[in-house]
């Protein structure tokens, strides 16, 4: 069953005079319960496929179907509310609001979504402990080490049950013990049957994943199936 | 409607923890507001007392008077100098009215002189002292603390008594009771026989009956005054809706007592209350103008302040705005938010003025300045810093809504 599906998406840039094509024709489809990779170098288009795919940010060219609702031809408010129910996000840099504490933090994708504050605190509190950090629920993120602020940042993105989990170089700020931790959670949502979409450069966390799709100059030039995906212990 | 207002209560909590979160900033914010509200809530204070003040002053003269005077007091038809050549009003011209007026419930002469009362070691300086007959108290609505007003026959005998008003009281009796004691005006000895209970009005300095000492009008022509001066004869209608009748008869006897032919204009004027009132009331309207402009002044730079403060927040927050709208807010919950922001700075501000303005006002009236403090106030305040918050937010928080997620994400 189809989440995303993507058909001949363009990206645009007027940068001054020139036009920077940041995708050219891409195409693709990813299915419920897929763990995904998406990878490349720099100018590939990974970042700007990625900002597509979250729906942060709309195709210059081409279609969009995210669960059946066509969203390249969405409004803003329209595109926030898909980001706000069915798209969990995970920055390479945490993205976590400062001066609150780990509990607001998480809940705020509920509160954006209009729901009740009784509610809201339970279902932060059990993200929260899905990722555990049962007992951190009070710190703020610079009492959190950089793999418990990557952990707030997932129960953030999984408060709303999403449908898609959209990963931006997870492990990218984090040392390799702490970046395998993370890994490791990212597998289990995975086997809970969340659908994960991972950006990486790193062939090593891109390995995780069942399916590599790489990119290079806007255009995808591989679409491959991995053997032997890497489990983490 | 339900989840405008849930969005709302959402976004005031938001932007009380963000406006905790900055704390200095948000005080440093708030100064411009506090210092508006509290100038435009002080001002519309001291200026409501003033006017409850000069009202009061002037009815415990005696709110239904005509003065009949040679000078008009209150400006207006004639030049001065025409009025300057009119014959002065003498007693003999008050003797005839008062035997051909039949309306008035009361009628007395009066005349003034600044004198220092001195009582021992104690001196009062430039007192006005008020001579006139016993009638006079008739005409006004004064009431002792202690002993009466002079008699018709120490009035006509010019005799050496006093009644004095309760600032001098004080100032000459610091440790109480003045009645039967004796004062010297100008070296002449008079007895206190009536000391009057203040009336509280501050700003009529000398014309405050309270910074008043007086004598029968015959001893003032004895001693300090010349009868060539003139008088000015006090008339009180029985009541608010005589005023005007008393005004026709008092014009027709003066025309006659003056010997005025009918083509001739009255040589005397006819001085009413409510004009003092009026004048009153345009003075204070003119104050008020003028202070609500300076204020209003005072209030615009805050709200500038703020407009200032809140652009600066919305780019130093631009990381922020960009992660929210990744995880959901829209457009307008961005908008309302940072409304929120700015508007609750500035109710916190306008409360906070509030309150400087309400400590204001009771330290003033301790020096004797006359302050009343409107309920009218609170809303003027909490309105004004409302409006305030909302416009000076609108153009920071449009730019905050407008930006594009990816680019904010972005930002260092």
């Amino acid at each position: 069953m189809n989440i995303i599906k993507i058909e001949h998406i363009a990206k645009i840039y007027q940068v001054g005079l020139e036009e920077v094509h940041a995708l050219r024709d891409v195409s693709l489809t990813i299915d419920k319960n897929e763990y995904v990779a998406i990878m490349g170098p720099s100018g590939s288009g990974k970042s700007t496929l990625m900002n597509i795919l979250g729906c942060l940010d709309t195709p210059t060219k081409g279609l969009y179907d995210f669960a059946g609702e066509k969203v390249s031809e969405m409004n803003d408010d329209e595109l926030a509310r898909i980001r706000n129910k069915q798209i969990g996000f995970v920055f390479q840099t945490f993205n976590l609001l400062p001066r609150s504490n780990a509990l607001h933090n998480v809940e705020l994708p509920l509160i954006y979504a209009g729901v009740g504050k009784e509610e809201r605190t339970e279902r932060a509190i059990k993200a929260l402990e899905n990722v555990g950090l049962e007992d951190r629920i009070y710190h703020q993120p610079n009492e959190l080490s950089g793999g418990q602020r990557q952990r707030v940042a997932v129960a953030r993105a999984l408060v709303t049950n999403p449908s898609i989990i959209l990963a931006d170089e997870p492990t990218g700020n984090l040392d390799s013990k702490t970046g395998h931790d993370i890994m490791k959670l990212f597998n289990d949502l995975y086997d809970k049957g969340n659908t994960i979409i991972l950006v990486t450069h790193e062939e090593d966390i891109a390995a995780h994943a069942e399916r590599i799709i790489r990119l290079r100059d806007g255009l995808i030039e591989k679409n491959e199936i991995v053997k032997n995906r890497t489990i983490p212990e | 409607m339900n989840n405008y207002l849930f969005q709302l209560k959402e976004g005031l909590l938001i932007s009380l923890k963000a406006i905790r979160a900055n704390k200095a900033r948000s005080v440093l914010t708030t100064l411009g507001i506090v210092i508006g509200v509290t100038s435009v809530v002080l001002m519309s204070t001291a200026i409501a007392g003033i006017n409850k003040s000069f009202q009061s002053g002037v009815s415990s003269l005696g709110s239904d008077n005509i003065y009949i005077d040679k000078w008009s007091w209150f400006g207006g038809d004639l030049p001065w100098w025409k009025m300057r050549n009119r014959k002065p009003i003498k007693m003999d011209d008050y003797k005839e009215f008062k035997r051909l007026a039949k309306l008035p419930s009361a009628i007395a002469p009066s005349t003034f002189k600044t004198l220092n009362v001195k009582h021992g070691e104690n001196v009062v300086d430039g007192v006005l002292v008020l001579g006139s007959t016993s009638e006079y108290i008739n005409t006004t609505n004064l009431n002792f603390a202690n002993g009466r007003f002079f008699t018709e026959i120490e009035s006509k005998g010019a005799r050496n008594v006093a009644v004095i008003g309760s600032n001098v009281a004080k100032k000459l009796f610091p440790r109480g009771n003045g009645l039967n004691k004796t004062v010297s005006l100008k070296g002449i000895k008079y007895k206190v026989i009536g000391v009057l209970e203040e009336q509280g009005s501050w700003l009529m300095q000398n014309f405050n009956p309270d910074n008043q000492v007086f004598i029968p009008i015959e001893s003032m022509f004895k001693h300090f005054s010349s009868r060539r001066r003139g008088i000015t004869i006090n008339v009180r209608a029985p009541n608010s809706s005589m005023v005007d009748a008393i005004t026709e008869e008092a014009i027709t006897i003066m025309r006659r007592i003056r010997g005025l032919k009918y083509n001739e204009p009255n040589d005397f004027s006819i001085n009413k209350q409510d004009a003092l009132l009026k004048n009153i009331d345009q003075t204070i309207g003119i104050i008020k103008i003028g202070g609500f402009f300076i204020t209003g002044l005072s209030l615009f730079v805050g709200a500038i302040g703020i407009m200032n403060i809140m652009f600066v927040s919305v780019k130093e927050r631009t990381k922020e705005i960009g992660i929210r709208k990744a995880i959901g807010a829209t457009r307008k919950t961005i908008l309302g938010q940072f409304l929120a922001e700015a508007s609750l700075i500035c109710m916190i501000g306008g409360l906070i003025g509030l309150i400087l303005a309400i400590i204001g006002s009771m330290i003033i009236s301790q020096y004797d300045f006359p302050v009343s403090v409107q309920p009218g106030s609170v809303v003027l305040a909490i309105g004004i810093s409302l409006i305030t918050g909302i416009v000076s937010g609108l153009a920071p928080a449009y730019t905050a809504a407008k930006m594009d997620p990816v680019d904010a994400l972005r930002y260092e």
